[in-house]
């Protein structure tokens, strides 16, 4: 995993859980009727515009809340490929790493991005080139084990490996 | 080298030969709390290793608190699907769904002790701070990790004292300090820092008190909120459990990202606005406000002093009929108390409805959702839109004591003005 494109869905500070998947759908019990309320009480359309828009980038305290990891996993089966924030969530920080999902700090200015920009994000590199903007952005690269995680595609298959041997 | 109790408690729980803060470690895990979670996304990702066994099934806590008694067909599938694992894989600590909440039953049972690493499926299993262990919440991939190896990748994070004083004054309880320093850090503040509570303020508090405020410190983004061990902590694990612990005090000169000074004299009654946590504002910007419905319990605070001071303030008092109240205590075991002590009576007496112990009303769930454009006074942790029902309705969080004087009146009320 080192080179992601897609295009950009912007979001504000303190993103929760609960507003990602409100608790009303936990106890769906396929993972795919959950998706389709992710984001409901707050952009109605979201699931529309996923297709579309498939990194998030966000601001400060992205993934607040609660440890529901559905709140990653709803994004991961709507085809989200990363998300950018200004900070995360401890929990949801490590359910994005733990499912493979790449989590980028980055403190960003109103200026960087805009909704629906072209974002190719090199991840080994970390540099993020807003093709749209024509603008490329340093980030603080992803430790060498957490990129030990993403590059497993996630825990799990780190586990499955460490068993078979 | 001089440690932090994270530190300490870390060292001993890793072979890695470097704690600093940043450093990844693995570490083994003591006990791992699992509920409803683990029939939502755990099983699943579990069965995917076809593994036929857990590390350890004595190390498992499982209990199923959040749909209890199921309100919905789902709900009861989720539990099956819980219960079925349990049996599968040999659990030994099942709980079923009679107990109450995870982070009230957990510690009654004398299974959160000084010097443990516990983790939990439950982003508030920081509560377990209060005993002086470490303790925090963890996803469902995670919980697969510790169900298969005992052990789960750690960052070490950097400490914060937070040096407490004096006494909460009448009517002014530890929600309305945790709620005033969520306020003051916000809900980023803390991001993956361990907060340490120290002092003389910290020791006049009871262990109900520490647990509330151990279990929000996850609002302002903290990995760990840690208490020191003293003589009523030590009483209390004593009376509980004959298990070995060890209690960790952090070295003299360790090292601080920062520290805080609070003198809990000066603390008054406070509430969070809608609809995040560090929302606050002084009980006098509010006072008067309309509420529909006035909730109490929650693993934040459905404990016996929560009990007793809303039992006092309620006592041959009605609760004003244009509101109501819920009372859910967090425990069979308090439960049980309160009925002792008559609280059960009062409440009832007063008007208000009395419901099993489960999480229910504070994740929206069952026995006391709220309706379109509704207002709640609630002594649970979260008023994210939409936390407890519909997405217009509206989360006053607040202590037990302003929950209670409020329902009395139906508009956000002073406790003190009640009390005294």
């Amino acid at each position: 995993m080192e080179y992601i494109e897609g295009h950009a869905y912007l979001m504000g500070d303190d993103i929760n859980t609960d507003d990602i998947v409100p608790s009303h759908t936990l106890t769906m019990r396929e993972p795919i009727d959950m998706a389709k309320h992710t984001l409901e009480f707050i952009d109605p359309d979201f699931v529309k515009k996923v297709n579309k828009l498939n990194i998030i980038i966000a601001g400060e305290n992205f993934g607040t809340g609660s440890s529901r990891e559905e709140a990653v996993n709803v994004f991961k089966l709507l085809g989200i490929k990363a998300i950018i924030a200004k900070s995360f969530a401890r929990i949801y920080f490590r359910n994005l790493i733990n499912t493979g999902i790449p989590a980028i700090t980055l403190n960003w200015e109103e200026n960087n991005f805009s909704s629906g920009d072209l974002i190719k994000i090199k991840l080994k590199e970390a540099i993020i080139e807003n093709e749209s903007k024509k603008v490329k952005i340093e980030f603080k690269s992803l430790s060498k084990f957490i990129m030990g995680i993403l590059n497993e595609g996630g825990i799990i298959n780190k586990l499955k490996k460490r068993f078979k041997n | 080298m001089s440690f932090t109790i994270a530190e300490k408690i870390f060292k001993s729980h890793s072979s890695s030969n470097k704690i600093e803060p940043g450093q990844f470690i693995e570490a083994e895990i003591d006990l791992i709390m699992v509920h409803e979670q683990l029939g939502g996304r755990i099983h699943k990702e579990y069965e995917k290793l076809e593994l036929n066994k857990v590390w350890d099934p004595n190390k498992i806590f499982f209990i199923l608190d959040h749909w209890v008694p199921a309100p919905t067909i789902s709900a009861a599938q989720m539990h099956q699907d819980c219960r079925d694992f349990a049996e599968k894989y040999k659990f030994v600590h099942k709980m079923g769904m009679d107990k109450g909440i995870c982070h009230q039953v957990l510690p009654e049972l004398g299974f959160s002790r000084p010097g443990m690493l516990i983790v939990g499926s439950d982003s508030h299993t920081t509560t377990y701070g209060a005993f002086n262990c470490l303790s925090t919440g963890i996803g469902a991939t995670d919980v697969v990790m510790v169900f298969a190896t005992g052990s789960l990748w750690f960052k070490i994070p950097d400490s914060y004292k937070v040096n407490l004083s004096n006494k909460l004054n009448d009517g002014v309880m530890s929600k309305d300090f945790i709620l005033t320093f969520i306020g003051d850090i916000s809900t980023k503040g803390a991001i993956y820092k361990s907060l340490e509570f120290h002092g003389d303020g910290a020791e006049n508090l009871s262990i109900d008190s520490r647990m509330t405020i151990s279990n929000m410190v996850v609002e302002a983004g903290a990995k760990f909120g840690v208490f020191l061990p003293d003589n009523n902590l030590e009483k209390w694990i004593q009376e509980r459990t004959k298990k070995p612990y060890n209690i960790v005090k952090p070295d003299k000169d360790a090292e601080y990202e920062q520290v805080f000074e609070y003198d809990l004299s000066k603390i008054t009654p406070v509430v969070a606005k809608p609809s995040n946590p560090d929302n606050l504002a002084y009980i006098e910007e509010v006072e008067g406000l309309a509420i529909d419905q006035a909730f109490l319990g929650s693993c934040t605070n459905g404990r016996m002093e929560d009990l007793r001071i809303a039992a006092k303030i309620l006592k041959g008092n009605k609760i004003n009929p244009k509101n109501r109240m819920i009372i859910t205590p967090a425990s069979k075991e308090i439960y049980l108390s309160a009925l002792k002590e008559g609280l059960i009576e009062i409440f009832l007496e007063s008007g208000a409805i009395v419901t099993n112990s489960t999480c229910g009303a504070c994740i929206g769930g069952h026995l006391g959702v709220l309706g379109q454009d509704e207002i709640c006074i609630s002594s649970t942790n979260r008023n994210f839109i939409g936390r407890m029902g519909d997405p217009t309705s509206q989360i006053y969080l607040a202590s037990p004591a302003t929950v209670a004087a409020s329902a009395l009146n139906a508009k956000i009320t002073d406790p003190r003005e009640v009390l005294s």
